[in-house]
């Protein structure tokens, strides 16, 4: 207990090196969900073939070796060395972007037909009824799977580790381990500590748009429509 | 029969009928659901489609809204190919953009309302006006209020459809249809479910449009008493043809088939 201070100092020194991973990695999965996503609703073959193989080559391949490639093979056929964060987004992104893309067309596909027919009916065009219609539905379907996303997302930052990041992990393995040996027990438990807050907010920020996307449908009055509610009741009382 | 003419009249003021099918045959693998159809709604009619399920009635008003594809013949509303596009004088099929702008002057009133759930109310009816239209908001918004009024429900205006009742959220539905001043309004089982309290009043309030528009309307229902009050025209379906086309005090009273009069008793016994 007495090195407490100085392993929560060393662990913290890798939380921005977590948080940026991650925050860049979320970034990337939602461009590539919903770019793919919507290629995987496309009516042409080939569009709809292309994308399936980035979403089955990533989603089918460990995120590791996939490291390993754009780390240590993509130099040697290019020449170029990528920063080892941004090598880590990139993977991050392009990895949970392919289980991301799945959500997308999921929840797209999940919107009763009914409400194209709806939108039809109004000759709306097909970006119309997708804007306008379909994908505000369907968005708010997507977000506690997002959710779970990000948080593998968070976790799986942990790899970089493996290409000198000093994040989270790296920083208790390769600093705390060797100099604190006999605190095994604590710096694990810290380091199990960092990553369950850090779950929870994106938890916390998750749940606060789905609040919020769920009160635009009409599913959970608005907090001003409830406040409203209650004035109300309150004068009538 | 004439051919359509592909430019658009103004429909209403000939007497070229508002709805030709020629033809039509419409299969669904290989069931065939419509066979060899033809028939014509002159503006301004009321025409009710009757019979047994499964005889192709709502299939009629899906082809007219473009939600199907048919397989054979041709189908025209206010003298345009809606099945098909002119083009050098030959029949295509239709692009998108065509179609749209031949939808646009027809409407249609769905059995499960299929209100967009994330618009209120106004929102549901100023959608189609002002992205399809291009009408501007306070056109769009203007034109919501006085169809909420005709409905009754102006004080919903800002609901969202959950909020609302089923014979409340047909209202808007059927507000939401005539928002687009469409010439042609497909109901199709508007009333089918709703809780039977709620019927009579969206009843009468069709009847009222009907009496108070020069709209051509099909609609299909079970509502006997409403298909009687309501229709020019009734037009008995069976196994995908019509077996029976009259006015309703004909039809109702004294058919021409035996297999309508069961079916009308089936119907009105039950």
């Amino acid at each position: 207990m007495d090195n407490l201070p100085q392993i929560v100092s060393v662990l913290g020194d890798g939380i921005p090196e977590t948080v940026i991973a991650t925050l860049g990695g979320v970034l990337l999965t939602i461009v590539l969900s919903f770019g793919a996503g919507l290629l995987l609703l496309s009516p042409s073959r080939t569009v709809r073939g292309v994308t399936r193989v980035y979403v089955e080559g990533f989603r089918g391949t460990s995120e590791v070796v996939q490291l390993f490639w754009i780390y240590f093979v993509l130099p040697v056929l290019v020449g170029f060395q990528l920063l080892p964060l941004f090598a880590g987004i990139v993977v991050l992104g392009l990895n949970h972007g392919a289980y991301g893309a799945e959500i997308v067309r999921g929840a797209i596909r999940s919107v009763p037909r009914a409400q194209y027919e709806g939108a039809i009916a109004l000759s709306l065009s097909p970006a119309q009824r997708m804007r306008r219609v379909i994908f505000p539905q369907a968005f708010v379907e997507m977000l506690p799977p997002f959710n779970n996303l990000f948080i593998q997302l968070l976790k799986s930052t942990a790899i970089l580790a493996l290409i000198t990041v000093p994040e989270v992990t790296r920083q208790a393995r390769e600093v705390l381990i060797p100099n604190y040996g006999s605190d095994t027990l604590l710096i694990f438990g810290v380091t199990f500590v960092i990553y369950l807050v850090l779950a929870g907010l994106i938890t916390l920020g998750m749940r606060l748009l789905e609040r919020v996307a769920s009160a635009r449908l009409g599913r959970r009055p608005s907090r001003a429509a409830r406040q409203a509610a209650k004035a109300t009741a309150g004068v009538a009382s | 029969m004439p051919p359509p003419d592909t430019t658009a009249s103004t429909p209403g003021s000939t007497t070229e009928p508002m709805i030709v099918f020629d033809g039509v045959e419409k299969r669904f693998g290989s069931n065939v659901v419509l066979k060899d159809l033809s028939f014509t709604v002159a503006p301004g009619e009321h025409v009710t489609l009757i019979g047994p399920s499964g005889s192709g009635k709502t299939t009629i008003l899906r082809l007219l809204m473009t939600l199907e594809q048919l397989d054979e013949g041709t189908i025209s509303v206010g003298g345009r190919y809606l099945s098909h596009e002119l083009r050098g004088g030959k029949l295509t099929p239709p692009r998108e953009k065509y179609l749209r702008d031949v939808r646009k002057h027809i409407g249609m009133v769905f059995q499960q309302f299929n209100l967009f759930p994330n618009m209120t109310v106004r929102g549901n009816l100023i959608e189609g006006p002002t992205r399809v239209l291009g009408l501007s908001k306070a056109e769009a918004n203007s034109r919501a209020e006085e169809l909420l009024d005709l409905v009754g429900l102006k004080e919903k205006i800002d609901a969202h459809p959950t909020q609302l009742s089923g014979g409340q959220q047909q209202r808007v539905a059927i507000a939401r249809a005539l928002a687009m001043r469409p010439d042609v309004l497909l109901l199709d089982e508007v009333t089918s479910a709703l809780d039977p309290e709620l019927v009579t009043g969206v009843l009468k309030l069709l009847q009222d449009i009907g009496e108070s528009t020069d709209i051509t309307i099909l609609c299909v229902t079970h509502e006997m008493g409403f298909a009687r009050d309501f229709s020019h025209r009734v037009m008995m379906f069976d196994g995908g043809r019509v077996l029976e086309d009259a006015p309703p005090d004909k039809l109702f009273t004294d058919p021409d088939h035996q297999r309508t009069k069961d079916f009308l008793h089936a119907v009105l016994d039950h």
